[in-house]
């Protein structure tokens, strides 16, 4: 029978009663709502890194020496070496070591501020930048001399210029664990410049670094030439660390692209699980609305009878359930999507907040693609669950349903 | 000439347990087009189940059942409703109106389910409506009728199919006698115009109002004749109250078809 009735009819019915109609669309509602809502996570979580790495360069190749307690070491000069002997494939070398110094100004401390222990390569002249992508704003960046003669100078976030030197941290000292250290360089800010953010950060030369402490790993970043010439230039340490210490368990080379792609099927993965689980809340939704159906046939069993009367074949008895079912789990699912986009941008919100980057790094975006699949799928469960209750209905006898009150 | 309804032999017999129930015990009959009969009867004498069978509602048991020429006995529920839809208009006793569509489109129905498209179903629908004088009561709610005017809505919706055959079961059994006798005019008003009414009614009073009377007893023709003929109106009260009265009097003078 006719499409545009049943749909008005089930809309009829739905608003006739609609606390039913909502309770019964509450499985489908949450079960969509939570796939927006996962969807949308997983979809930022994945912009977020992709940003990152973008920022870093896709030509970078990171390397891992777990070389403490071996009597065979490997250190920077080895690597500035194998630099000097590719370079149509590497392009720069510097050691990267995460080192964690009382940073102090005056009687201030500042907590949740990220120190690092770089080589002048670090800072790529050309571009203005450096391998993480901050831009130099004022002074400059550690020279080779820094680096060779230990100096104490340092190149700081502009976070530390605004909340210890009130904007003018040229020439000024700060100390990491008691030293001195002089102000040579300020980056512009990149993120939202709070404290803990990417903004807040100290760049030392690593020769100093070396002595706040050792850890058991050496970290070391390469440039490769572009990011078509990076697993080949991963091959070329590879292959130098292989012949040093004839075991690959002691280093690890990553490509940046490589991470990417780790990091991005880690979080599909995290994200399959999560929509797997809504899925059941989606299933329960579908039985539902199976269960309320079932009732609704037995309520108008009489009007069932009526229609057969009036010439209603056992199809056109059927459809009018199924649209009757597809509707009410259709709307359910434009409530679901819209619960889910409102939700994701509160989650927005509040990752922000704890996070402390504000809100303008992550972003839980709903993509168009998962909208769509919540919404076809919500109809398709209407539709499939509501196959046997319209079936029973469709093979109602015609006098017997014409009596039944 | 061939007859619109023909009834061979038909039998309607229900198993209860061990015990056979003849609704309908080697009923024959036939009607033509135009006539206006009444199907009268105590109650369980097989009314209702002789009109479920013309209204192809249901299947006889055994023996034969033409409508239009068309053996209809022994087709399958979907080709039953779309005789139904096609040749036939129901009228209840209940009315039996969908509580929540309005009047036009619960008169629409019958062409929905024919497949007629919206403006045409539209227009003969409300043709039907203004023949029982309902045209400005399009846009209400069942609900918002008076019974008559319910069952008024009723007769349009079975009227909007253009059917071949109009048949009411016991349609003034829920109102009131003057309302009542005003739907009776309405089924009388259209066979005038053409129409072939079947009624069925246990009320004498009514059934004279049709051209025809068929009588039946345990499932059994007692009485086929002129409706004006005395013999027609054998009042069910008298013959329950006279046991050595049995209803099964007539039957040898049953008149011919
Ligand atoms: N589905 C059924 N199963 C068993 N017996 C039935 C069934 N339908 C009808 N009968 C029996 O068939 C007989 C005729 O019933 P029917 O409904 O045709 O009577 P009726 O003349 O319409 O009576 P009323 O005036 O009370 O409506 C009755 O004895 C009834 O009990
Ligand atoms: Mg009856």
């Amino acid at each position: 029978m006719n499409f545009g009735q049943s749909f008005k009819l089930a809309i009829k019915s739905l608003l006739t009663s609609k606390m039913r109609a909502l309770l019964t669309m509450l499985g489908i509602i949450i079960g969509v709502a939570a796939v927006i809502i996962i969807t949308s996570l997983g979809n930022g979580m994945q912009n977020y890194m992709n940003d990152q790495f973008e920022q870093m360069g896709s030509n970078l190749v990171q390397v891992y020496v777990y070389s403490s307690g071996t009597s065979m070491d490997v250190d920077a000069d080895d690597m500035f070496t194998l630099v000097s002997k590719y370079p149509k494939y590497l392009t720069g070398v510097t050691p990267y070591s995460s080192v964690s110094p009382a940073v102090r100004h005056g009687s201030d401390d500042y907590k949740r501020t990220k120190v690092y222990g770089v080589g002048e390569s670090f800072f790529n002249a050309d571009k203005g930048t450096t391998m993480q992508g901050e831009e130099l704003g004022k002074g400059r960046f550690l020279s080779y001399l820094d680096v060779e003669r230990e100096q104490a100078v340092c190149v700081i976030g502009s976070y530390l210029e605004k909340a210890a030197f009130s904007g003018d941290a040229l020439g000024q000292t700060l100390t990491l664990s008691g030293a001195p250290y002089t102000v040579i360089g300020v980056f512009d800010q990149g993120g939202d410049g709070s404290e803990g953010s990417g903004d807040d950060v100290i760049y030392i030369p690593y020769t100093l670094a070396g002595r706040m402490g050792s850890s058991y790993m050496d970290m070391y970043l390469f440039t490769s030439a572009d990011r078509s010439t990076a697993s080949t230039a991963k091959g070329i340490v590879e292959n130098f660390l292989f012949k040093a210490y004839q075991d690959t368990d002691y280093y690890q080379a990553i490509t940046a692209a490589e991470m990417m792609d780790a990091i991005d099927s880690m979080v599909d993965l995290l994200m399959s699980i999560l929509t797997l689980i809504a899925a059941i809340s989606l299933l329960v939704g579908g039985i539902g609305i199976m269960n309320i159906m079932l009732v609704s046939v037995t309520e108008r069993t009489r009007e069932i009878g009526v229609r057969k009367s009036l010439g209603a074949k056992r199809r056109d008895i059927r459809s009018q359930f199924i649209i009757e079912a597809g509707t009410t789990s259709a709307i359910g699912g434009v409530i679901g999507i819209g619960l889910g986009i409102v939700m994701a941008n509160v989650i927005t919100f509040v990752m922000g907040q704890i996070v402390g980057t504000g809100s303008s790094d992550f972003h839980a975006i709903p993509t168009l693609g998962g909208i769509a699949v919540a919404f076809g799928v919500s109809v398709a469960i209407g539709v499939l669950f509501g196959y046997l209750p319209a079936n029973k209905a469709a093979k109602l006898n015609p006098i017997d349903a014409l009596r039944y009150d | 000439m061939e007859h619109l309804i023909e009834f061979k032999d038909v039998y309607k017999i229900y198993q209860m347990g061990d015990e056979a129930v003849h609704a309908l015990d080697g009923v024959s009959l036939t009607i033509d087009p135009g006539e206006f009969v009444a199907i009268v009867g105590q109650s369980g004498s097989g009314k209702s189940t002789a009109m479920n069978i013309i209204g192809c509602l249901d299947v006889p048991t055994s023996g034969s059942y033409h409508l239009a020429g068309v053996d209809v006995s022994t087709m399958d529920d979907d080709q039953q409703a779309e005789i139904r839809n096609k040749m036939l208009g129901f009228i209840f006793q209940q009315y039996n109106l969908i509580p929540k569509l309005n009047v036009l489109e619960n008169v629409e129905l019958p062409l929905l389910y024919a497949g007629v498209g919206a403006e045409e179903r539209h227009q003969r629908a409300l043709r039907a409506l203004d023949r029982v004088g309902l045209s400005d009561k399009k846009k209400n709610l069942p609900s918002q009728l008076s019974g008559g005017q319910q069952q008024r809505v009723s007769i349009a919706r079975a009227l909007a199919g253009d059917p071949s055959v109009i048949l009411a079961d016991e349609p003034t059994g829920a109102l009131d006698s003057r309302t009542g006798r005003e739907v009776l005019s309405f089924l009388q008003k259209l066979n005038a115009e053409g129409d072939t009414v079947v009624l069925i009614t246990h009320d004498n009073s009514i059934a004279v109002k049709a051209k025809r009377i068929v009588r039946l007893a345990d499932g059994k023709v007692v009485y086929d004749g002129d409706a004006h003929d005395p013999q027609a109106v054998v009042q069910p009260e008298e013959t329950d109250d006279l046991p050595g009265e049995g209803f099964t009097e007539p039957t040898g003078e049953e008149a011919p078809v």
